[in-house]
């Protein structure tokens, strides 16, 4: 009997219409089919980079390496206030235009102009190339046919997604569907304090998705993190989520989040109960100018509601907590078992110093968490790859999203063939 | 000179925890014994309602003066330590061998 309502087909997987047969990882493992994602969704989805927040002034820029796009991005504010994007490409001689000391490491700053290392290329904030050293001794070069190579560039909810097809005509609204619509309104810009974590992971990108759309795995392999008794009772009861969602590629898994704070002191670790802090965030949530949640938040409107994580495909995830924080994921493949995971915590300032330490709290415990699962991810990749018999691995119902992930991106990558 | 504000004089024997960032206070952790963990925490959590109380009269600024500063940096290591002490009794993460998570944006303070 579950303890929350499952739709009328009796399962999740099945009202959304995916099959219930066991999945094979093949996926995973060849590099054949990550080239084919990399051309298939990389090069052609939305991908976000960062908020406005990263650029705070005109001329304010920043760099992003999207291996799996096959290239280097820089992100500028302009000096009409517009956002852009451009290959970090000079036109010359191809020399990474925006980089510090280290080619391979990512920079950003302020500036009036972007201008060539190497021979002294310059450009506006537009893209436009603007000075060309000794241009005489060029043969009828023409400046204006020389810009940097824009990237589409747009802002939702101060969320900044590029898309590197320059043939894209689906709008980045449009893209982020249902899910996003009915997410905007949140007050993202209210969180500033910001505290990012970066990890190279011995994974396919797409498993430490799967790690992070279903809960199923949290009362074993997290067990120890909670008190003895807490831990018997999480193990006996399992997971189950209040509500899934799917739209399009895009999905929510919404859950329940008795601990912050919990109804038994006795149930937390002692410097849980001190700080007041923990796994779900500080517990005295900060006014963030929330009187109403937006539509896509708690969708079974649950008193026991806790947190919502969105996947926007492929690799973008925003964990929206009852306490006013938010979380967000991301996943960037640099080879098919490999890629580079970024989580993010973004609360709202603290107003004291005790406010300080309950968001250290909590973003220790995400990076306690998130060792734990980004060695298991590691230990799952080596026996994908093996060959032994075993190749086939069925999902349950609370598994839903890593279906939907798998059969999305098959999509995709049939679809472009 | 890493001054704690008055009153906490019994934790300046811990100064070397006074780290003003995460991967300090992680890289400390990895490098310190059970033991020495053991001892840190038992002081410090000796005296964390007094820290409580002190922390919450201190406003959260770009200016905040350094003893208060140095306060916060030490029970923010108590934080850092503390799931190696109430949970993994081990400094590392266990089974998290081959993993590592860097911080690589935290506040000044």
């Amino acid at each position: 009997m579950p303890h929350f309502a499952k739709p009328a087909e009796g399962s999740w997987t099945e009202h959304f219409g995916l099959d219930t047969e066991p999945i094979d990882y093949r996926d995973s493992i060849a590099p054949e089919y990550y080239e084919r994602e990399r051309e298939a969704i990389f090069t052609r989805c939305w991908l976000n980079v960062g908020r406005v927040e990263q650029l705070p002034r005109r001329g304010s820029y920043f760099t992003k390496t999207l291996e799996a796009a096959g290239t280097s991005i820089v992100v500028v504010r302009g000096m009409d206030d517009t956002i852009r994007a451009f290959h970090n490409i000079c036109r010359h001689r191809g020399n990474k235009l925006v980089w510090q000391d280290f080619p391979r490491e990512e920079t950003s700053g302020t500036c009036r102009n972007f201008t060539c290392k190497y021979h002294g290329w310059r450009y506006d904030l537009t893209g436009a190339l603007t000075f060309v050293q000794q241009e005489d001794e060029f043969f009828g070069l023409d400046k204006s046919d020389y810009p940097l190579a824009s990237v589409q560039c747009d802002v939702w909810e101060g969320w900044v997604f590029v898309n590197l097809d320059a043939a894209n005509t689906t709008s980045l609204r449009d893209y982020l569907g249902r899910l996003g619509k009915d997410l905007e309104g949140y007050p993202f810009h209210e969180l500033t304090q910001v505290h990012q974590y970066r990890a190279e992971v011995g994974s396919n990108w797409k498993l430490f998705v799967d790690a992070f759309v279903e809960f199923y795995h949290a009362p074993v392999l997290h067990v120890r993190q909670a008190v003895a008794d807490e831990a018997t009772k999480l193990q006996s009861v399992g997971y189950e989520a209040l509500a899934y969602d799917v739209d399009g590629p895009h999905c929510l898994v919404s859950s329940w989040g008795g601990m912050s704070p919990p109804k038994d002191l006795t149930m937390v670790k002692p410097i849980e109960r001190i700080v007041r802090s923990g796994l779900f965030g500080p517990w005295d949530a900060p006014d963030i100018g929330l009187t109403e949640l937006p539509p896509a938040l708690n969708p079974a409107r649950h008193k026991a509601w806790g947190l919502d994580s969105f996947l926007f495909f492929p690799n973008f995830m925003i964990l929206v907590w009852k306490t006013n924080w938010v979380l967000t994921y991301h996943y960037w493949p640099t080879s098919y078992n490999t890629h580079v995971f970024e989580g993010t915590c973004y609360f709202a300032p603290p107003k004291n110093a005790f406010e300080r330490l309950g968001q250290a709290l909590a973003v220790q415990t995400f990076k306690e968490y998130g060792l734990q699962d980004g060695n298991t991810l590691e230990a799952t990749q080596m026996m994908y790859e093996s060959r032994t018999p075993v190749q086939r691995f069925p999902l349950c119902d609370q598994e839903v999203l890593l279906r939907h992930l798998h059969t999305t991106v098959r999509r995709y990558v049939e679809a472009h063939a | 000179m890493s001054v704690l504000p008055p009153g906490f004089e019994d934790l300046a024997r811990f100064s070397e925890w006074i780290l003003p960032t995460e991967r300090e206070r992680w890289a400390k952790r990895l490098a310190s014994t059970m033991d020495e963990l053991q001892e840190f925490y038992d002081a410090a959590f000796a005296r964390i309602d007094a820290a409580a109380e002190y922390l919450k009269a201190v406003p959260y600024t770009d200016d905040m003066p350094d003893p208060a500063k140095h306060l916060l940096w030490l029970y923010c290591s108590l934080v850092t330590i503390s799931f190696a002490v109430e949970c993994w009794r081990q400094p590392y993460v266990p089974d998290s061998g081959a993993s590592s998570l860097d911080a690589v944006v935290e506040p000044a303070i």
